[in-house]
């Protein structure tokens, strides 16, 4: 088995790639736009399979929104434009990347908020355990050890 | 202060995170289905080709201006649509509103075979062969079924299969509290 793990990489490799790749569109002409394509593409949610993007899924209607980016961008529109186009035909639920709003607040802050709550404990536990060793009076005593 | 600590710290923020679970569950919409933001806005533009006569183009606005419409998205390649057409069939035949028909990404000839096999609930059927117009309305998934007020607004939405319990319960009811 572990012999043939070279050759399923190298498999992978060759024909992963091609298998993974959904958009067959030829590129945009113009790398800067490519670049903006494909970045909305991977940060736009597919609506119909619903844990993929746009750019990696293989359904038609991922193929239509795809055409539609495309579109959009070689019109000159904006990426928080074409973000609004599609937010305003499928709700929020297609940006992968929430809003910052107040409804998406504790969405964002959650982490931070988490952190700071465990930091704060881990203080306080660190701290307590300092102040007992602060106040120990005791000395050690040889013949009070365990046997 | 020790039993606060070391009980009533954890418990409260187990029962936060609880609470905040049961919250979200309650909120989330039945799995898969996205809420249309479309819903109270006034209908995008649809002026599509007609299924018998493709030369012909529809504009849904004029065709039905001042009237309530149902908009059903469908094909053939649709498995739930062939279940809910007996549904579109029976709204038809018992109901005055007209429906429009929207053949999804399909083959007109295999679109025209299944009205002449299952017969034909709708007022006009278009064909949306590229599905812009269906992105333009949100669409996403066959059957999708829309009903727009006299004013051109778009008051309901449902996706999935029609049945009359749900015509019965969500859309007539909308209709007589905005007049018909």
């Amino acid at each position: 088995m572990k012999r043939l793990f070279p050759v399923m990489a190298v498999w992978l490799c060759t024909f992963g790639a091609a298998a993974w790749a959904v958009d067959a569109s030829p590129p945009l002409a113009d790398p800067v736009l490519q670049q903006r394509y494909l970045g909305l593409t991977h940060e736009l949610r597919c609506v119909k399979c619903q844990n993929e993007a746009i750019a990696d899924s293989p359904v038609e209607i991922a193929a239509d929104l795809r055409r539609e980016v495309r579109e959009a961008i070689v019109a000159g529109q904006s990426d928080e434009q074409i973000r609004e186009l599609l937010v305003g035909r499928y709700g929020e639920f297609i940006l992968f990347r929430p809003r910052w709003s107040a409804r998406n607040a504790l969405l964002w802050l959650a982490p931070g908020l988490m952190l700071l709550g465990g930091a704060f404990v881990g203080w306080r536990i660190v701290s307590r355990r300092g102040a007992l060793l602060a106040n120990d009076s005791s000395t050690v005593d040889a013949e009070s050890e365990p046997p | 202060m020790t039993a606060l600590n070391r009980f009533v710290l954890p418990l409260g923020g187990f029962a936060l995170l609880v609470l905040l679970l049961a919250v979200g569950l309650r909120q989330a919409p039945d799995k898969g289905i996205i809420v249309s933001p479309l819903i109270g806005k006034p209908a995008p533009a649809l002026r599509l080709p007609l299924l018998n006569e493709p030369a012909v183009m529809l504009d849904a606005a004029e065709t039905f201006k001042g009237r309530w419409y149902l908009l059903n998205v469908w094909g053939t390649w649709c498995p739930e649509c062939r279940s809910e057409h007996t549904t579109l069939m029976q709204i038809s035949q018992r109901y005055t509103v007209p429906i429009l028909g929207m053949d999804w990404k399909d083959d007109d000839a295999a679109a025209r075979e299944w009205l002449q096999q299952l017969g034909n609930p709708y007022e006009q059927v278009v064909t949306d062969h590229e599905g812009r117009t269906a992105i333009a309305w949100g669409v996403y998934g066959a059957p999708e079924t829309y009903l727009v007020n006299p004013a051109g607004v778009i008051v309901h939405k449902k996706v999935g299969g029609l049945t009359l319990d749900i015509w019965q319960r969500e859309f007539a009811p909308l209709m007589i509290r905005g007049g018909s």
